[in-house]
């Protein structure tokens, strides 16, 4: 598998995403502090960090769940906390998100799970939704499937499941919460894969929160990553170029596994 | 539905030379929003052997494109038709790949449709071994009642009294408003008619008997069913679903004693003096209809409920108010315990624990009232 190459955002139109000076808090206490990044547009993001740096509090900021302490978000050149409804939905529904444990509703089967999203926000006629939903879910490899409930699946599957539901509207942006973690090496790789091929086709900008090695060196075009230390973001750029520049012990920790320095070209 | 969706373009072309091969060319924009057509629409020759789609002027797709060659490639293989895509655009040639590989997919379970009969008869067996569930599950808390009558059973005080907490005094509130007014109600009910024999001393009789007997024990029974029988289900029902009952399990120590046994006794516990609480305000209650609208005065009210009640009204209803204990205690314990891991199933669990305790309270009132008319009581 060939490394993904950089994308470069088209001069003309705003990025996809755009953080400026942003603060994320629960309360009094500050989770991170002074994040400014773009994400371009086609670019596979990868926000990087130990556990309980704020990772997925960055993800539900960037999806528009909660409102930064200070600072401004933009979507599309949008600010979603400070924009009329009509683009606020319109900004919504141009993303999909997987979350952590699939997030899929376990009243429905699969197939409704994809279909609910086509019911409510396309005209598309019964059949061609059940074609849709057909056919998102043989892409995730979950063909045959449709009749399945969560409960009924493993976790790799409710993760591709997720997966298949947060592609539904063929989103601009997929957002994807620890995607390969819990998989075992082989589907993780598996998922991996899937998500070079949907970026590479469908041309969606996918950002990913992860913490493992392997994912992020195989899919990442860009990064950042947060320090849960000093609560904010020190590096950005491809991961490993990251690593190639950084003096950062924390970050050289990180991306050798704790190995240190001189194990730096092994671990690339 | 909206405005007419844009229909998207196509041609259908038939090479001359080579005879039953016909093209299909999409053109322009190919999306969710546009009329796709259906088979039909495209008015394929019927001769046609082998069909071709050829994507060279298709402008913009997204996965409806993709739709739409499934269904044809679905319709291609039921006609003997062969099918060839060529010239689209890569991304789609990917995608179209990602769905037919194999190192991607994942093999569904075979799962047999049920046929009516087989559905009733696993229905039917199914009530059966929840009767012998049910069984099992009352089997072992007697079992882990003596154990724990002998101390034998790791059950903590602490946790008992948190529950007799938590169904206890934290009800209080709910049942006192509730047992007042079912006390002013049955009154109200009571003294219209009785007026009209100028009997309205009877009043006091009748709130008497109604409230101690039944009344009383039964609404603490539905409040604590609604209130403690669900919240057990409920509670038990995502302990399980988090694995946290089976965490018990695998430190080898029973969830039966850790966790039901503490409910159930709290229940039992408190049933009792709530049912007794409950009985003074629903008493206060029918005094004050007494003393306000039928024109008795208090004396006369006590007098009149002191005669015609006796303390075994009383009994009878303290006893009702512990089996109704019992009965929640289980419905409500089994119900979470056996939830499966979803949540939907924990949903259901808190519905099922709440159903089956009314049912089984009035059940029980049924054959307690049997036996006392039986047992002159």
């Amino acid at each position: 598998m060939t490394p993904p190459k950089s994308p470069s955002n088209p001069p003309h139109e705003p990025p996809p995403i755009e953080v400026r000076d942003v603060t994320l808090s629960y309360g009094q206490r500050i989770i991170q502090d002074k994040l400014t990044f773009t994400v371009k547009k086609g670019a596979t993001f990868i926000i990087m960090g130990g556990s309980g740096c704020g990772k997925s509090t960055l993800l539900r900021h960037l999806i528009g769940l909660h409102k930064p302490a200070a600072g401004t978000i933009l979507r599309d050149g949008h600010d979603l906390w400070n924009c009329d409804m009509k683009t606020q939905h319109k900004i919504r529904q141009a993303s999909g998100t997987m979350f952590q444990s699939g997030g899929l509703w376990s009243s429905m089967n699969l197939a409704e799970n994809v279909a609910f999203p086509l019911q409510e926000y396309t005209n598309l006629n019964p059949r061609e939704i059940k074609e849709l939903c057909q056919v998102k879910l043989a892409l995730v490899g979950l063909a045959g499937f449709e009749n399945f409930y969560p409960a009924e699946l493993s976790g790799g599957m409710q993760k591709r499941a997720g997966i298949a539901r947060a592609m539904a509207l063929d989103p601009k942006i997929l957002f994807l919460d620890e995607p390969s973690a819990g998989l075992d090496p082989i589907s993780a790789r598996r998922l991996d894969e899937l998500i070079i091929e949907l970026r590479e086709s469908l041309h969606t900008t996918i950002v990913v929160v992860t913490h493992e090695l392997q994912s992020i060196f195989t899919i990442a075009t860009d990064a950042i990553f947060l320090d849960s230390a000093t609560h904010t973001m020190t590096a950005q750029g491809h991961p490993r170029q990251i690593l190639q520049d950084t003096t950062d012990q924390n970050l050289i920790d990180f991306l050798t596994r704790g190995t240190g320095k001189t194990d730096r070209q092994q671990a690339i | 539905m909206g405005k007419a969706k844009r229909h998207a373009r196509f041609s259908v072309t038939i090479d001359a030379t080579r005879p039953g091969e016909t093209i299909l060319m999409p053109e322009g924009d190919w999306l969710k929003q546009m009329q796709i057509p259906r088979i039909g629409d495209l008015a394929l020759p019927r001769d046609t052997k082998a069909l071709v789609l050829d994507g060279t002027h298709i402008r913009n797709w997204d996965t409806m494109l993709l739709a739409f060659i499934t269904r044809l490639e679905q319709y291609a293989e039921s006609n003997t038709i062969t099918f060839e895509v060529v010239n689209v655009p890569l991304g789609l040639k990917r995608l179209l790949d990602l769905t037919k590989s194999t190192s991607n997919k994942l093999q569904p379970p075979e799962r047999e449709p049920e046929s009516f009969l087989t559905a009733l008869g696993n229905k039917t067996l199914q009530v059966f071994k929840s009767f012998a569930s049910v069984n099992r599950f009352v089997g072992e808390l007697v079992l882990t009642l003596l154990k724990f009558h002998v101390g034998l059973a790791r059950t903590r005080w602490s946790d008992i009294w948190r529950q007799i907490a938590l169904a206890g005094h934290m009800a209080l509130p709910l049942i006192s408003m509730i047992g007042f007014l079912i006390g002013l109600i049955l009154a109200f009910i009571g003294s219209i008619p009785l007026k009209m024999f100028g009997a309205e001393i009877f009043v006091a009789s009748l709130v008497g008997i109604g409230i101690l007997r039944l009344m009383g024990p039964v609404m603490v029974g539905v409040v604590m069913a609604g209130r403690t029988g669900a919240a057990y289900a409920a509670e038990l029902g995502s302990m399980n679903a988090n694995d946290e009952i089976e965490a018990y399990r695998a430190m080898g120590l029973s969830p039966m004693e850790t966790l039901v046994l503490p409910r159930f006794l709290a229940l039992c516990f408190v049933l009792p003096p709530l049912c007794i609480y409950a009985d003074l305000l629903g008493l206060a209650g029918g005094m004050a209809v007494g003393i306000f609208y039928s024109g008795l005065n208090r004396t006369e009210f006590l007098r009149q409920l002191s005669a015609t009640t006796s303390l075994n009204d009383l009994f009878v209803g303290i006893f009702s108010g512990f089996v109704f204990g019992v009965l929640i205690a289980i419905c409500g314990c089994y119900q979470g315990i056996r939830c499966k891991k979803n949540s939907t199933a924990v949903g259901q669990a808190a519905t099922s624990a709440v159903v089956a305790s009314l049912i089984c309270m009035v059940i029980a009132t049924t054959i307690i009232t049997i036996l006392c008319v039986i047992l002159k009581i």
